[in-house]
């Protein structure tokens, strides 16, 4: 049996005498383990970057979230197969998904803002309407786009350099939303919406479309999100719900604030997420992920940003 | 408290019936087939098919006289992949709408929810699906392959091929877990070695990490027992990652017909044993696809199912009308001559009495660069010999218990 892994062996003896210094093979450690804490990293921060805009600002539970997810990466991979470059389609994806969120907000969201509760009934019958609809429209499947970008070699392991793009885009992502709701002009008013909307109000603010807008932007978020990882995965209706679990208790851990509470509570969840797989498996990992739900939520029923809010004091 | 009393009026009244020997066939209302199937949810793509399959055979029995003069009426549910829906729909066909037979199931799991079920009023359920082996259930007729025909033909090929360092990925549940058990009893009978193996909960859809444990593993293939539209999102990423390694597997392909679904190369060197898929070149496989595409023309793929499913139809007629009634002692004393096969689009196949399951021509699919299906080998009639080997016999007793290689039928 020895003689099969003949020629990995072989190329592991031979890569390691080159490298020879101990020093040149702790960078592909590294690098390996950075890749995964960024990879889980940025699955966390992207799935759930649109509930965390529509929770946090709006208090709207939103159950319809995987749909949008879905939406973005249906419409994203339609238009990538009709010759749109993928960062196009993916745009077109974010964008048609805010586009029916707004629509949606404005048809139901907006008669049920005082009624959180009658908010999840109605955001889960949209989902179940929406995933039904598009298998019977669609049918079960669409054909998928493929990954671009290839692999690159870190030591004698091969990457996908698609995922380190999915980091960066992560990254770039709260960068973005923070200098969307901190440095510009709606940003200011939509803060103050969701602060006063009273005070707003008697100052001139169209609270309603704010309202709108900012569904729209949780929903193009989500959209986002399934148009950065339709070309990773199976093309399905049901395919939203596989970003739920993540998304739902990343925001439940990082509580109403994205900035303060989602993005700390998706880099401790991706330490946490990463090293339980690498040790123990899938299965460890995703317990890992509810076990620190749970304890959360009883250690710190605000979430991680009621928590840092009240440290700062 | 009321319908059960009906039922047993009714019961007692076909008792009669049959005690007066008058052939039941005398009736001429339809011979009702309750179908459960998951029609919606994650494991739709693979299933839709079955649906029609069904459909078809039903339209051409139909249109050919029936099964002896009685039409067949088909009771649709759709299940949505959900576990609980079997049950209830399961409890639903056989009390409510009086079912001859049912015809259920994708899942493993699923099975194991409605089977008690079946056992419990005693009906009669095909199981059309490939799966993990064991169910020694005179209650169930299974026409899907089981790992004396998938895992002992593909696995020592694959060793000899290229290899025998095995990394086996798996569906977290019974499927996958007994699957594995084969795979790794197996490839020790055979003088590998296990390498790794990863157990991956129904629904996971990133990889990342696992993709790195293969590659730090010495495999020198990879055994993908991945079940569902979630986990089919492995290959994306493990070519993205560019794993490289050939892979073997009793569900792909042949199921979800991911060569089809995923940009290429992804799924290549992929290597699976089945016992029909569309691109079987045979005059029996083409004219089945022929007329399938006849009737659903916007069918995706025809799968291993679809074809079970459509020769599960044929071999109930056969058996009704050998049997002269749809009563279900009849029928096995029917199975139990050993004669009943049916000339389908996979070939011949014929059931097994000691374990109704069926005999199959298993054909090695191999997907090519371009995700094309070549199929380097064939292997011809294998029995599904374990369960009458291991000691079940349902033509002496009906334990309705499933087996595995840990856990075989006690010994007599």
């Amino acid at each position: 049996m020895r003689t099969f892994g003949r020629g990995f062996v072989l190329a592991r003896a031979l890569s390691s005498a080159e490298q020879g210094a101990r020093r040149v093979e702790l960078f592909p450690a590294i690098f390996s383990i950075f890749y995964q804490f960024g990879d889980a990293f940025a699955f966390l921060v992207i799935s759930c970057a649109g509930l965390a805009v529509i929770f946090g600002m709006m208090g709207i539970i939103n159950l319809a979230h995987g749909e949008f997810i879905m939406c973005g990466a249906y419409v994203t991979a339609a238009s990538a197969r009709a010759g749109l470059p993928l960062p196009l389609a993916i745009a077109c994806g974010a964008v048609a998904a805010g586009v029916v969120g707004m629509a949606l907000e404005r048809a139901v969201i907006r008669h049920l803002y005082h009624r959180p509760l009658d908010s999840i009934i109605a955001t889960w019958g949209v989902s179940l309407i929406a995933t039904q609809g598009v298998l019977i429209m669609l049918g079960p499947t669409m054909q998928g786009i493929g990954t671009p970008l290839g692999s690159t070699l870190v030591g004698e392991r091969s990457y996908s350099v698609y995922r380190i793009v999915l980091f960066a885009s992560a990254v770039g992502l709260l960068v973005g939303l923070y200098v969307l709701f901190y440095r510009t002009r709606f940003g200011v008013i939509a803060r103050a919406t969701i602060q006063r909307p009273a005070m707003a109000r008697a100052l001139g603010v169209d609270t309603r479309r704010v309202y709108g807008l900012t569904f729209g932007l949780g929903a193009g978020l989500a959209g986002l999100a399934g148009g950065l990882y339709a070309p990773t995965m199976t093309m399905v209706p049901t395919m939203g719900a596989t970003f739920i679990v993540e998304s739902f208790v990343t925001v439940v851990v990082g509580g109403a604030d994205i900035f303060l509470g989602a993005a700390p509570a998706a880099a401790i969840l991706a330490v946490i997420r990463a090293a339980l797989t690498a040790w123990y498996g899938q299965l460890f990992g995703q317990i890992g992920l509810l076990v620190a739900v749970i304890v959360v939520i009883r250690v710190m029923p605000g979430g991680l940003s009621a928590f840092l809010k009240r440290w700062q004091r | 408290m009321k319908t059960y009393s009906k039922r047993h009026v009714l019961a007692a009244m076909l008792a009669g019936t049959c005690i007066a020997g008058l052939p039941a066939l005398a009736q001429d209302g339809p011979i009702k087939i309750g179908v459960l199937e998951d029609q919606s949810g994650d494991f739709a793509a693979a299933t839709n098919v079955k649906v029609h399959a069904i459909q078809l055979a039903t339209q051409e029995i139909n249109d050919a006289g029936g099964i002896a003069g009685r039409p067949i009426e088909l009771v649709i549910y759709d299940t949505q992949s959900d576990n609980r829906r079997y049950q209830e729909f399961m409890r639903r066909v056989l009390q409510q709408d009086q079912v001859d037979v049912v015809f259920a199931g994708f899942s493993s799991a699923s099975r194991e929810a409605y089977r008690p079920i079946v056992n419990q009023f005693d009906g009669l359920a095909f199981y059309n699906n490939q799966y993990e082996g064991g169910v020694c259930d005179a209650n169930m007729i299974v026409t899907g392959a089981v790992p004396e025909q998938q895992f002992s033909t593909l696995i020592p090929w694959m060793m000899e091929e290229y290899g025998s360092n095995v990394y086996t990925l798996a569906a977290d549940y019974n499927f996958g877990q007994i699957s594995a058990e084969w795979v790794r009893q197996i490839v020790e009978e055979q003088g590998g070695t296990m390498v790794g193996e990863e157990f991956i909960p129904l629904g996971v859809s990133q990889f990342s990490q696992t993709i790195q444990n293969i590659q730090e593993s010495d495999a020198d293939f990879v055994v993908t027992l991945l079940v569902g539209a979630a986990q089919a999102s492995y290959y994306e990423q493990a070519n993205s990652a560019n794993v490289g390694l050939p892979m073997a597997s009793s569900v792909n392909v042949g199921q979800g017909y991911e060569h089809k679904r995923f940009t290429p190369p992804s799924l290549a060197n992929m290597f699976v044993t089945t016992n029909y898929i569309e691109e079987i070149d045979s005059p029996a496989s083409n004219d089945f696809v022929e007329r399938f595409r006849a009737m659903f023309p916007d069918e995706p793929y025809i799968n291993q199912e679809a074809a079970n499913s459509y020769i599960g139809i044929n071999l109930y007629k056969q058996l009704v009308e050998r049997a002269g009634s749809t009563d279900h002692d009849a029928i096995r004393a029917v199975i139990a001559e050993g004669d009943v096969c049916f000339d389908g689009p996979s070939g011949n196949v014929c059931l097994d009495p000691q374990s109704q399951h069926m005999s199959h021509t298993i054909y090695l699919a191999k997907v090519e660069e371009d995700h094309s299906i070549t199929f380097p080998t064939v292997w011809e009639n294998i029995e599904p010999y374990w369960l009458g080997d291991a000691g079940c016999d349902l033509t002496q007793n009906d334990p309705s218990a499933q087996y595995t290689p840990s856990s075989p039928p006690p010994a007599q």
